[in-house]
């Protein structure tokens, strides 16, 4: 990852099924690393996700080619990823108030 | 490489008489029981270069014995006064010995034998200023990238962490291995679900799978302890799960082959890519591994870091005592509100207005800078955190060692 990052959603590598926003981002439709735009369904932070891809319940969640855990719900494109429907394989995460803005 | 770092020009460091050259000479003042802590502090205070490290505790510990040997006898380290209450458990005749063994000046004030807490405050102060008064302390020898141990640790992690500041840090020991120089990462508890990929960088297989062994026994003590190590802080700033915040905390970790893992108060034994494993063997004991990032800032300064790389997206302010911190700041919005505190902005890449090789040849001409005796961010505004707690620590074996 040499080259220079001004997309405002991050692609960390190629199948990954988040997004990760460089900058805190309203709804809508926003350019993406890819090369190509995503719609993002609610206001996320920066340095928060957002699903590349529907998700299924239960299913392992990709980030830079590798498992950050699996969904605890289904999960639209474009929904922010996050405590409530994402949970480690290995430790529980502790986190006030679930990790929320 | 940039410009900048094709001209740098030669630096000088402090030799020690163990061969390693120092980039600081500073005079450690340890209390070896909290009773000696005040004692140790009113020392210390006001003078350049005097930091207070010490040992809470009055039980004996082997593990802090052994983290005070190593760090009184660092290369950053000129001279020691040891300052203790004088019926504490801790064997200050052996630290004294192992520090004068090294050739460094060493002094033992015990308070209950001086007469007080005044008069050893006293006598302290008037042995640093013989100490400080003699001539030897100047540095004489020229020193690169090879002669550096650099260590690296994230604390105030967040989404940003991995994408930006980590990744710069694993480009930065790419080119200091390749440059001769040894490089530490941790830790072992921030690592789960890396421990397959990092297998496969190491350069024996019966190094591998003692990296594996070591994560597994990370996880099965994290979950002893009721958590990993994950504050709410991270899950603000966009991390979710263990295993997110460990892939962004790998890639400090750099691409090239991993040659051995050592233990806190090991060595490192020579050049190359090295994993510090902080989580004891056997079952818990003493709570968590360590208690905070200061913690582990003083395990890797123990095996040998001159210098230590902190990534942050959060924000941090800590330093270190003995070795400096340089402050590597994920965030972009974290570094406009704390930009005092940062030696290096790597959120810029975030916003496309540097790549990651643009901050990481940054990274390279501060380190030769800081090594000169440049004073970082922490440095400069006087931060001089140090922590060690109970805890054991078992030598790692010749298979984590095949380079030695």
């Amino acid at each position: 990852m040499t080259e220079k990052l001004a997309a405002t959603l991050i692609l960390l590598a190629d199948g990954d099924d988040v997004l990760v926003a460089a900058r805190d981002l309203d709804a809508g439709t926003h350019r993406t690393s890819a090369g190509g735009t995503a719609i993002v369904r609610e206001s996320v932070r920066l340095g928060h996700k957002v699903a590349a891809r529907d998700i299924a319940k239960g299913e392992r969640v990709m980030r830079a080619g590798m498992s950050i855990g699996s969904a605890t719900s289904a999960v639209l494109v474009g929904e922010w990823v996050h405590t409530h429907n994402l949970a480690s394989d290995y430790i529980a995460t502790f986190a006030h108030r679930g990790g929320e803005r | 490489m940039t410009a900048a770092a094709a001209s740098r020009g030669t630096v000088l460091g402090y030799a020690r008489s163990d061969g390693r050259v120092g980039i600081r000479d500073v005079v450690a003042v340890v209390y070896l029981v909290e009773c000696a802590r005040l004692v140790a502090e009113a020392v210390a205070a006001g003078r350049d270069e005097v930091h207070v490290i010490g040992f809470g505790g009055c039980y004996p510990s082997s593990y802090a014995q052994q983290m005070l040997e190593r760090l009184c006898t660092h290369p950053n380290v000129g001279a020691v006064a040891l300052v203790s209450l004088g019926c504490e458990g801790f064997d200050r005749e052996h630290l004294a010995e192992v520090v004068a063994a090294s050739g460094r000046p060493v002094t033992t004030l015990v308070i209950q034998q001086t007469g007080g807490t005044r008069a050893t405050v006293a006598a302290g102060r008037a042995w640093i200023d013989g100490v400080r008064a003699r001539p030897a302390a100047t540095r004489t020898v020229p020193l690169g990238l090879a002669d550096l141990v650099v260590g690296t640790i994230c604390g105030g992690s967040d989404g940003t962490s991995g994408i930006t500041a980590n990744p710069v840090v694993g480009r930065v020991f790419d080119r200091l291995v390749a440059a001769g120089g040894t490089a530490v990462f941790e830790e072992t508890g921030e690592l789960i679900g890396c421990e397959q990929h990092m297998a496969s960088r190491a350069v024996t297989p019966e190094l591998g799978a003692e990296i594996v062994a070591r994560v597994e026994k990370a996880a099965t003590y994290y979950a002893a302890m009721g958590h990993g190590s994950f504050a709410p802080g991270n899950a603000e700033g966009g991390l979710t799960t263990l295993e997110e915040k460990s892939l962004g905390a790998y890639t400090k970790s750099g691409a090239g082959p991993i040659h051995g893992l050592v233990t806190p108060g090991q060595l490192i034994p020579g050049p190359g890519l090295y994993l510090l494993d902080v989580v004891p063997e056997g079952a818990p004991r003493w709570g968590f591994p360590n208690i905070n990032d200061n913690a582990e800032i003083a395990e890797l300064i123990a095996c040998g870091s001159h210098v230590v790389l902190f990534t942050t997206g959060r924000g941090s302010v800590v330093g270190s005592a003995i070795s400096p911190v340089v402050k590597i700041c994920a965030n972009p919005e974290t570094y406009r509100r704390m930009s005092e505190d940062m030696d290096v902005d790597a959120g810029r890449i975030l916003e496309g207005r540097d790549g990651i090789d643009d901050v990481a040849g940054e990274v390279l001409d501060l380190l030769h800078e800081v090594a000169g005796g440049r004073p970082t961010a922490s440095e400069d505004l006087g931060h001089r955190e140090f922590v060690l707690t109970y805890k054991s620590s078992e030598a790692a074996g010749p298979s984590c060692l095949p380079m030695a």
